[in-house]
């Protein structure tokens, strides 16, 4: 579903990725790992379109679609679903009003009718339930005054509502009790199945334990150094990460 | 279009969205009965002369006029009006009434101007909730539900025919919060002033329906001056809404309006303003100049006062809905959006003067600037030193949406004893892109988040609005706030 191939890109004149590749197929589930700086965030933010980014080489291919031509928009309502690692709040606006409008802009771009408030609300109470969000919460503005772990759940309910084809979750262990954290894998897990994908952005193996990749990939100054099974999540956890940034730096 | 495009993108969408028509900007062809431009006694003789005024009325309006001449218009709001030339304007335009048929009858023009306005002028169309006077230029077209109400002895009709039916009320209360020396632009009214409305809910009354006044700007190169009078009796109730609209037209055009309330006893008036004047064309061409003095007494004890306005029209708004707490335990409230954009200018706030002791106060002011705007909070918050244990809390944010527009703060407080409690609190925050970009991701495209982020931000004083109100309000935020973010 996923073809990225040597994706380089940059912030204000800074050049982050330096070539990036991967590939992800339906039903798999990617972890994507490395020491700080080394480029994870930058991949999630380009890839979904923020204009903070300016890409500046490579190509990326979504479902046989040109990823980079497409705006921030039209790349979720491709299916292309970023859990943020800092959520943003927004006051005033109700998770209702807000998550109302993204189910109908989606459908808008479908081609469908807008949902009825009533069908709506059931489906909002239904996903609600996957991160265990009570009512309350769910009609509070966007993200204002929810603790570290209610965003995060909150993150995981928006992916339940809009069934993304492939979600990139960065760093949504970060800031995450062991509570919050098994409830947020769990609802990761209930959403998971042989037609979508995920991308695990994360710094430690903690969160793989709970949700299982099928690869693991290193990402060291820009580029993928190092991929394997899952093994190597429990090896990175052992060893950090030196003895990779020794052979690649060594190389140079 | 490649990823380093995006941010130019952005702005691309909302300065085309910023060129949006004005919605209201026709203009209906109807004759209209003029009086020649200019102003002297003479002209405001004449005035008083076709509404077949009372002789007093006619002296109120001559001291306003004698007063006016040894004032100058001021210059000290964050706005630019210029030298307006007050012998090139028109001090009375009305919609000619045609001499055949029946006299009730109303213009089918008229009533397909208001229809298109969505303001249908019968009663049976008409949301059951809410009786409308319509003010077309200076005349009042027609006041819907007067008998209605008239069975609970709510008076609501316009000015010129209280003069005529209820000459007493009229007179024991007009000028009496706004006297003609007030300002320029007051006693400018005072001495021209055309139609408006006139409520007054008698004791124990709460008024059933919505009264709602909607003022129409038609006719080109004339000002228009009305005057509204409220008057809520002991432990009266009324919930008040005004809206206003005009034509898009090259040339300035003065709005020069009055408000007056009384609140009595225990008594309550919510006064809602949805203001939606031509706010001139993207380079800042047209336009109306709102210039206006609303106040209200809060006369009675433990009575009510409470001011919600949504501003997003006019080149020029200058305005302050003021309370003057004179009654013990009496509360004011003032709750604003003002939204400007392009080269649109707004000085508006308002002033709490506390007079009776344990009066409360509130304040909640929230600013938006796009484009070229300027837009300028200006309060007063006075407690005199009698009127102890007294409360105010004001809360003042701007939002900019702009590297290009301006948001300013001029607040004023005087605290005259040690028994009351004055907070101020201020915010200025531009509009996030985190924000925008979260909306994005989601799904949401650029305009259509700046619209939800600016709705939530005004939220507190949107849902002070009456329901019927509030939508069409957050409609109108998002489309008139098509401006830029950058």
């Amino acid at each position: 579903m996923l073809i990225i191939k040597d994706l380089q890109a940059s912030i204000e004149d800074k050049q982050i990725l330096k070539g990036v590749n991967l590939t992800v197929k339906p039903g798999e589930v990617h972890a994507i790992m490395g020491p700080n700086g080394s480029g994870k965030s930058t991949l999630s933010a380009v890839l979904t379109g923020n204009p903070a980014y300016t890409v500046t080489g490579g190509s990326v291919e979504f479902y046989g679609k040109d990823l980079l031509a497409l705006s921030p928009e039209d790349r979720a309502h491709e299916g292309l679903f970023l859990s943020f690692q800092y959520p943003v709040e927004i006051p005033g606006v109700s998770m209702v009003n807000f998550m109302r409008t993204a189910m109908n802009e989606k459908r808008k771009y479908f081609g469908q009718e807008p949902l009825s408030a009533a069908d709506f609300l059931k489906i909002m109470r239904e996903k609600r339930s996957i991160v265990q969000l009570d009512n309350k919460l769910a009609s509070r503005a966007v993200n204002e005054g929810f603790s570290g772990g209610e965003k995060k759940r909150n993150e995981i309910f928006q992916m339940a509502m809009l069934e993304p084809r492939l979600s990139i979750l960065d760093e949504t262990d970060s800031g995450l009790d062991i509570d919050a954290l098994r409830i947020v894998a769990s609802g990761v897990n209930t959403l998971k199945s042989k037609d979508n994908a995920t991308i695990v952005i994360t710094h430690y193996q903690r969160l793989l334990d709970y949700i299982k990749p099928d690869f693991v990939h290193v990402l060291y100054k820009g580029r993928i150094v190092m991929s394997a099974g899952p093994e190597l999540a429990l090896e990175l956890e052992e060893k950090g990460y030196d003895w990779i940034k020794e052979q690649v730096d060594a190389q140079q | 279009m490649k990823e380093n495009e995006k941010p130019e993108k952005g702005n691309q969408i909302i300065e085309e969205a910023a060129q949006a028509e004005y919605k209201y900007g026709f203009v209906t062809d109807i004759e209209t009965e003029v009086i020649p431009k200019g102003l002297d006694e003479d002209v405001v003789r004449r005035i008083s002369a076709l509404k077949g005024e009372p002789e007093w009325l006619l002296e109120f309006r001559l001291k306003a006029y004698r007063h006016w001449l040894t004032l100058k218009q001021p210059t000290w709001g964050h706005v630019h009006v210029p030298e307006i030339d007050y012998q090139d304007i028109s001090y009375y335009a009305a919609p000619r009434k045609k001499k055949d048929g029946e006299k009730k009858e109303i213009d089918p023009e008229l009533k397909k101007t208001f229809d298109k306005l969505g303001i249908p002028l019968e009663e049976q169309l008409r949301l059951s909730g809410m009786a409308v006077d319509a003010v077309m230029d200076s005349v009042s077209v027609k006041t819907t539900y007067r008998e209605r109400l008239a069975e609970l002895g709510v008076i609501f009709c316009s000015m010129s025919e209280a003069v005529k039916d209820y000459p007493d009320l009229v007179r024991k209360y007009l000028g009496k919060v706004v006297p003609y020396t007030d300002n320029f632009y007051a006693a400018l009214n005072s001495a021209v002033f055309s139609d408006g409305s006139f409520v007054y809910i008698p004791k124990g009354v709460r008024c059933p329906m919505e009264l709602s006044t909607y003022f129409r700007i038609n006719a080109a190169q004339t000002g228009q001056f009305e005057r509204t009078l409220i008057v809520a009796d002991d432990d009266a109730y009324v919930s008040y809404l005004e809206g206003c609209t005009a034509p898009m037209r090259d040339e300035n055009q003065l709005h020069a309006a009055i408000v007056e309330i009384i609140v009595e006893d225990r008594a309550e008036v919510k006064y809602s303003t949805v203001q939606n004047w031509y706010p001139g064309d993207k380079d800042g061409k047209g336009g109306i100049y709102n210039l206006v003095t609303k106040r209200g007494l809060c006369r009675g004890d433990h009575s009510k006062l409470s001011w919600t306005q949504v501003e997003t029209g006019s080149a020029i708004t200058w305005k302050y809905p003021s309370c003057v707490l004179k009654g013990d335990y009496s509360t004011g409230e003032f709750y604003s959006v003002a939204l400007t954009n392009n080269w649109q200018e707004a000085d508006t706030g308002t002033k709490m003067i506390h007079l009776g002791k344990h009066s409360t106060s509130t304040i909640v002011s929230k600013g938006i600037s796009a484009g070229h705007s300027q837009n300028s909070y200006r309060g007063m918050v006075k407690i005199a030193p009698k009127a102890t244990g007294c409360r105010n809390f004001t809360q003042c944010d701007s939002l900019l949406l702009s590297d290009t527009s301006g948001a300013h703060t001029f607040p004023v407080i005087e605290v005259g004893n040690d028994t009351s409690v004055v907070e101020h609190e201020a915010t200025t925050s531009k509009i996030n892109e985190d924000q925008i970009f979260y909306c994005n991701q989601r799904g949401i495209p650029t305009e259509d988040a700046v619209g939800l982020i600016v709705n939530g931000y005004a939220k507190e004083v949107m849902a002070k609005l009456p329901m019927e109100f509030a939508v069409e309000a957050q409609k109108l935020l998002s489309v008139s706030l098509e401006g830029s973010v950058g």
